[in-house]
């Protein structure tokens, strides 16, 4: 347990996944996913947690194993970043697909080619069609209680699909901060044991991932539509769980700051929540009414909440970690349908920045705050290098 | 709907009737084979392909023993996610687990998941339906596929024999891993095939055991006589029967030598090598991947 | 009919599947005369569909037989014959 200590990320993550007393847990290494799996390990072979601790020859093996472990009735573990997430892109499908309540962390990392390790949300954003329910850390804290609440969440009855925790590679697990990290105690009473709704098990035999025919395909999918609906209240009412269980606000569909009479909002993902919270004072400091909306849970995609929140504003502003190449980017995109066909829209700028682990600094965000004030834009590369030739491009 | 007597006769069938398998299908044999020799307390993880889909269609399912599909080439890392969780819940001493698939899965795309299962020492009994290449997708080539075998991707034609490659020897790369029990069988010998999987089952940590199922589709034999060629490739000594436990090989000694002819040319997917053309040359290397066989395993005894 | 959470299916259901229905050419009549109850017929029958409890007394669920062939020529009395499927059953 850690009150109010400095404490690295990865070790922070660790020992609240060790908490929640998974009996296996698989993974390979990748940077920046990394030093988790290794606080991991230590705090196995030192005995901290009983569990099936399994090194395995690659990161679709790793998916596999605790997809094959889910299915046989107990509570998994794994993370990945980046070029892992992809390799086991196939069973992160298969793990949805067959309702398995599996909890990942995802640390955020930029996709190849060209190769880099460096943070952004490319990774995550491809796999936002998988079924999977998606949250994203804005601090460490935050990133622990995620956890704790994804299980909560996966294996709610109402939902068992699995749930990713994205955390921004190297800037939240190599960082060190102070998070509160709760006791056995407390944590068994928030997250009591996984009942699986079916397993393997020769007293009760079935046959699992039974391939269907196309007069039966259709209704699985909709099946898990509809449960990604249902469980927008969940994350809520989980939320509200978790504050009262543990006496802070953590986690929910979204966290608002100074938007309700700001009439222009902007919008991120993850870690640069934070420095928006910078910029929006900074700017509010100077008399301008802006406010940062940070989506938490991007799976399911809140869009009721989201009108809500930003019908009133004039201008939204999506600063993204990740493009869709070829069209906009994933947030954006999706935040336009949100309006469509609503009495009136707010202007919805989409800007990219910080791909590729660039830093995202507070007059970056300045400046792409000013453009998306100024007028519509889309799609615009922040803080884009002027000093390149670009083959094919401007040369 | 059969009335309650019948059904008490099947029950103790853990692979059912009413499975969408070709008639004849040397792999359907061996499945059922198989899950007898293990019992009820097993869990079964298979890979994707013909067992697979004959079998586990939503509501029809074969398996009266607990079964999970997951993908193609995953199926030995999902096996060892089973075995975790078995261990985790101690459990592990009663339930078996058996991971298995066909060639393809086995030789090709689930070599990486395979070699790794074996090298952590999982508890598990990995079995390979062998029929030499990839059948539910339509007959292509697989790794297992042996030398001038027509597939539709290794067809013969104008500038071409067949298959160009030999067969990759997977239960060697097995043995490779230094896992306690190795063997190969056939579904042309249905008792030593029988007592291999009893055999491996009481053998804790990584087995494998390969067994040479012909396929009558794909291989253009007569479903009637899928026996009679599965032990003529035995009795050519084109499959060699052995069994490896802790280093000490044991082999099936060929019951009756017979040249390979006899075996490669009842089939369609070796009619090229009957034609008009003449082919001795090839027939002859196959034969020599026969003697080098009966060598260096001892197969005609000493 | 339901659709369960990720295709759960229980086990045995294939039985509904009467796959007697696709023989078109043979099926197998069994002599039981020179019979010992060796079993192998029953053993090798890729369907399971071939029952016996001593000696001449083993036959095939026609429900499920597809007509391979597989059980007469494993049997080593040559005491199973296959017979066109139109013939009269005896």
């Amino acid at each position: 347990m850690l009150k109010g200590k400095m404490v690295q990320g990865c070790r922070a993550i660790a020992e609240t996944v060790s908490l929640c007393r998974p009996k296996v847990i698989s993974a390979y290494p990748i940077t920046p996913q990394t030093l988790i799996v290794e606080e991991l390990a230590s705090i196995v072979a030192d005995g901290g947690l009983e569990t099936e601790f399994i090194n395995v020859e690659g990161e679709h093996s790793a998916a596999s194993l605790v997809l094959g472990a889910s299915a046989t009735g107990v509570r998994v573990f794994t993370a990945t970043s980046s070029q892992g997430l992809l390799l086991m892109g196939e069973v992160v499908f298969n793990i949805s697909g067959m309702r398995l309540p599996v909890v990942m962390v995802n640390a955020n990392r930029s996709i190849s080619a060209p190769l880099n390790i460096w943070t952004d949300q490319q990774d995550s954003m491809i796999m936002r069609d998988s079924g999977w329910l998606q949250m994203y850390a804005e601090n460490n804290q935050e990133a622990c209680d995620l956890i704790l609440q994804a299980y909560r969440i996966a294996e709610d009855h109402r939902i068992m699909l699995p749930v990713m925790v994205c955390v921004d590679g190297f800037v939240l697990p190599h960082a060190f901060e102070v998070v509160d990290v709760p006791s056995q105690q407390e944590v068994d009473a928030f997250l009591p044991p996984y009942k699986p709704l079916y397993r393997l098990d020769p007293d009760k035999p079935y046959t699992m991932g039974a391939f269907t025919e196309p007069d039966k395909y259709m209704e699985t999918r909709y099946m898990m539509q509809r449960t990604m609906e249902a469980a927008i209240p969940i994350v809520e009412e989980v939320a509200r769980e978790f504050q009262r269980a543990f006496g802070r606000a953590s986690g929910g569909l979204f966290e608002k700051y100074r938007v309700d009479d700001a009439s222009t909002v902007v919008i991120a993902l993850g870690s640069m929540g934070g420095t928006l919270k910078d910029v929006v004072d900074e700017l509010r400091g100077k008399g301008q009414k802006v406010g940062v909306l940070r989506l938490i849970t991007y799976r399911p995609f809140p869009q009721e909440a989201l009108y809500e929140a930003l019908k009133g504003a004039q201008n939204v502003v999506v600063m993204e970690k990740a493009i869709s190449v070829g069209s906009s980017s994933p947030v954006a995109s999706e935040l336009r349908s949100v309006f469509h066909g609503r009495p009136s829209s707010p202007k919805i700028s989409a800007f990219v920045i910080g791909l590729g682990g660039r830093d995202v600094t507070v007059d970056d965000l300045k400046v792409a705050v000013a453009k998306g004030q100024q007028g519509l834009t889309d799609l615009d590369f922040v803080g884009l290098r002027t000093d390149l030739e670009l083959e094919g491009v401007n040369a | 709907m059969l009335d309650v007597k019948e059904r008490d006769k099947f029950a103790d069938h853990l692979l059912a009737s009413g499975h969408t398998a070709c008639p004849g299908c040397g792999q359907s044999l061996a499945a059922r084979l198989v899950v007898r020799a293990a019992g009820r307390n097993v869990i079964i993880v298979n890979s994707t392909g013909c067992l697979e889909i004959f079998t586990s269609k939503y509501l029809e399912s074969a398996w009266e023993v607990p079964w999970i599909h997951s993908l193609f080439e995953n199926t030995a890392a999902v096996a060892s996610g089973v075995e975790a969780a078995l261990k985790a819940i101690g459990r592990l001493d009663k339930v078996r687990v058996i991971a298995q698939g066909g060639d393809g899965s086995t030789f090709d795309i689930g070599f990486g998941a395979i070699s790794g299962m074996f090298e952590r020492g999982h508890d598990i009994l990995y079995v390979c339906y062998d029929n030499e290449a990839y059948m539910n997708t339509g007959i292509q080539r697989s790794g297992s596929t042996p030398h001038y075998a027509r597939t539709t991707t290794s067809p013969p034609g104008r500038v071409s024999l067949g298959n160009p490659l030999p067969k990759k020897d997977m239960p060697q790369i097995a043995l490779a891993h230094g896992i306690p029990y190795v063997a190969t069988a056939s579904v042309g010998y249905p008792m030593d095939l029988d007592r291999k999987i009893r055999k491996a089952l009481s053998i804790r940590g990584p087995k494998y055991v390969q067994i040479h199922v012909p396929c009558p589709l794909g291989w253009g034999t007569e479903p009637s006589r899928t026996l009679d060629y599965a032990r003529l490739a035995v009795n050519t000594g084109l499959y060699p029967l052995y069994e490896v436990e802790n280093g000490v090989t044991k082999v099936l000694r060929i019951p009756r030598r017979a040249p390979v002819e006899e075996y490669l040319k009842g089939q369609i997917r070796f009619a090229h090598l009957f034609g008009k053309e003449d082919r001795t040359k090839q027939i002859a290397q196959i034969q020599k991947v026969a003697d080098d066989n009966i060598q260096k395993y001892g197969l005609l005894g000493k | 009919m339901k659709i369960t959470l990720g295709t759960v299916t229980p086990p045995g259901g294939s039985r509904v599947n009467k796959t007697g229905a696709w023989r078109t050419s043979v099926k197998p009549r069994f002599l039981q005369q020179k019979c010992v109850a060796c079993n192998l017929c029953a053993l090798c029958c890729p369907e399971g569909c071939v029952f016996g409890t001593g000696q001449r007394t083993y036959y095939a669920n026609e429900d499920f037989c597809k007509g391979c062939g597989i059980c007469a020529s494993v049997c080593p009395m040559h005491d199973i014959e296959m017979i066109p499927e139109a013939t009269e059953d005896a």
